[in-house]
């Protein structure tokens, strides 16, 4: 499981640093969001692969930490998605306000020369 | 009273997160209103923070070690949410507090009303700014920086026009880069050490061993290069001089202390991490050399320029890489005047960025840029039409001899000549640096420093010198400008403030000494925050 969890992040972080590196503003975003894919996977993973562990502490039995989950990345992981897609979706909207004013989507707001 | 003392510590962010929104609520049209909400959260910002001062510095025996701990949910550290108040972070909150009060005032003569929304950004990105100085917590460290990257993002398009939103677009593309960078160390850290408080990860850091430091090594150098990315550090920063230009003058006011939380945010964690062998970006070697790169760079850079508001960008390089490769030196002798020398910095290029666009008024396009690069560049006129021209306003008697004045008073506090504090920071520093030659083994660096601070000095006086020249005794045409009290006030405010500065340079050394002093002892710090009791224990159930 972790072999392959790892190459997820490892594709998905791959193809996102390839194309924020691409000149159009609409692939930058694609790749932003595909970084912040990565990422996400990424803390999720920090708190070791398990299967079948709650996070959340049962009152009726004592707990152990070897049957539960480590509940703080998941937390982590959900700020760090409300966060992202608060901001991809402001670059959004700078992205549609600078094709309108500039008339292109380069990222630079004009067409290299060549 | 106690009680209203011990809650200090969460005004800074308290007040401006709820002065923004209930300005989210407010119909645009009721623009008194809320200005009056935004001046009074800024003045009761900038109480707050003179109350920290004061306790930070040990006054009512609140916090007698100099530390101050506030625990938001009231549970205890490592699990609970922290809040960290000492020396360091009063000043910097200090600091914010005034240039945030300048800015806004400036901001109420006429670009408060050029865009939706702009008195609640930037109340948020007074809160974000408040909270990185004040959270003891790796995360809530990244939630902050992405409150204030934010607003940021919100201010740098206020007043729209094609050059502000190409440049914004490349502003928000690296700082969401530099965001997944930090998430990426906070995750590897936190799953190394088990924890993300500051205080308690200084503690397990050094009892790492094996594959578990390496992976921890690497989780800290990213968090060094997210943070020099803040900075604005050479190489990382090609985006700071397009975006700081072009933002509005009381957003670039503003804007230039964002630099200094990336340089807090490396200082506080490399005082923590020093003890337990720091890893990577915190290690001196790597700051120094950092430092020396955008030290050289943001020279050059303002040799190269013509536009007034690039070089006031290159000025905040050059701040960014002179501090750098202060705090890059190692000990703590550097420390206090690297501090001194980072208020009278914000200060100024805060006064600058203001007094641009007053200077700009003056003239027609082009007159800024030599008529041979007007030539053979082609350039058109690329302000939108919101700029200038149009205002109305009472005209002050003599404005251009106090553009004059205030030009010259800000080039040199930037280059650091006499009389003003921008002389006394350089000098503390440069001092500084000859006695740590003297004392060292290995001089070298240190007259590396003096070299590389004296040069950058050089080629701020050149620069400036030729625009100041250009602008105040060329023949172009020229238009005297009308200034309001609202505008010309803060700019006025500010510089006296670097002069108050210069005049009290003894005391407010003394008091960044004991703050760098402070960092050199971490226990102090790590003491503090793991022995803060929860408020309901001490009443005893």
């Amino acid at each position: 499981m972790e072999l392959i969890y790892a190459i997820a992040i490892g594709v998905l972080a791959g193809s996102g640093v390839w194309l924020i590196l691409r000149p159009r503003t609409f692939q930058v975003i694609m790749g932003l969001t595909l970084m912040s894919y990565a990422v996400n996977l990424f803390i999720f993973g920090m708190g070791r692969l398990v299967v079948g562990r709650p996070p959340v502490i049962d009152p009726s039995i004592t707990p152990d930490p070897a049957v539960l989950a480590d509940p703080l990345p998941q937390a982590l992981v959900l700020t760090a998605i409300v966060i992202g897609f608060a901001t991809t979706a402001l670059f959004l909207v700078v992205l549609l306000a600078s094709r309108g004013l500039t008339g292109t989507d380069h990222v630079d707001g004009r067409e290299s020369e060549s | 009273m106690i009680d209203w003392l011990q809650h200090a510590p969460i005004y800074p962010i308290a007040v401006p997160l709820i002065a923004g929104a209930a300005m989210l609520l407010l119909a645009d049209k009721r623009r008194r209103l809320r200005a009056g909400i935004g001046l009074l959260a800024s003045l009761a910002q900038l109480a707050a923070a003179v109350t920290l001062l004061a306790l930070a510095a040990g006054a009512g025996g609140v916090w007698p070690s100099g530390v101050g701990v506030y625990l938001p949910g009231d549970w205890p550290a490592p699990f609970g949410i922290v809040l960290v108040v000492d020396r360091l972070s009063a000043v910097m909150l200090t600091l914010t507090a005034v240039l945030g009060l300048a800015s806004l005032i400036y901001s109420l003569a006429r670009w408060d009303r050029l865009g939706v929304h702009f008195h609640s950004l930037f109340q948020f990105l007074l809160m974000g700014l408040n909270g990185a100085f004040l959270t003891g917590d790796l995360f809530n460290l990244f939630v902050f920086f992405e409150v204030l990257l934010a607003a940021s993002y919100g201010l740098i398009l206020h007043g729209s026009g094609e050059a502000r939103v190409s440049a914004g677009l490349q502003y928000i593309a690296v700082n969401l880069v530099a965001s997944f960078l930090l998430l990426i160390s906070i995750a590897l850290i936190y799953g190394v050490t088990g924890t993300l408080n500051l205080a308690d990860l200084a503690l397990r850091a050094g009892a790492l061993g094996g594959s578990d430091r390496l992976l921890f090594e690497a989780g800290a150098a990213v968090l060094g290069l997210a943070f020099l990315v803040k900075a604005g550090a050479w190489p990382l920063n090609f985006w700071l001089v397009r975006g700081y230009s072009s933002a509005s003058a009381p957003v670039g006011a503003v804007f230039s202390i964002m630099t200094k939380v990336g340089i807090y945010a490396l200082l506080r964690i490399g005082s923590l991490l020093l003890p337990t062998g720091a890893p990577a970006a915190f290690s001196l070697d790597w700051m120094f050399a950092a430092g020396l790169a955008t030290l050289i760079f943001g020279a050059i850079g303002l040799l190269a320029t013509q536009r007034l508001e690039k070089q006031v960008s290159y000025c905040v390089i050059i701040s960014a890489g002179t501090l750098l490769t202060a705090l890059g030196m190692p000990g703590v002798r550097l420390t206090g005047p690297a501090l001194f020398y980072l208020l009278s910095s914000v200060l100024t290029t805060g006064a600058f960025f203001m007094l641009i666009e007053l200077i700009e008024r003056t003239r027609t396009f082009g007159a800024n840029v030599l008529a041979v690069t007007l030539d053979l560049f082609d350039l058109d006129d690329p302000e939108s039409p919101n700029r200038s021209d149009d205002v109305v306003g009472v005209a002050i008697p003599a404005a251009m001899a106090f553009l004059g004045l205030a030009f010259v008073s800000c080039a040199l506090l930037v280059t650091g000549l006499p009389p003003l504090s921008g002389f006394v920071a350089k000098f503390s520093l440069l001092s500084a640096a000859v006695a740590e030659a003297n004392s060292s083994t290995q001089p070298a660096d240190a007259w590396i420093l003096v070299a590389a601070v004296l040069a950058a000095g050089l080629a701020g006086i050149v620069a400036f010198g030729r625009t100041g020249m250009r602008i105040f005794w060329g023949n172009d045409e020229r238009t005297t400008p009308r200034l309001r009290v609202f505008e010309a006030g803060p700019v006025a405010v500010l510089i006296l403030l670097c002069v108050a500065l210069a005049a009290g340079a003894g005391p407010v050394s003394a008091y960044l000494d004991d703050a760098a002093r402070s960092l050199d002892q971490p226990a102090l710090y790590i003491d503090a925050v793991m022995s803060a009791n929860p408020a309901r224990s001490q009443g005893g159930h």
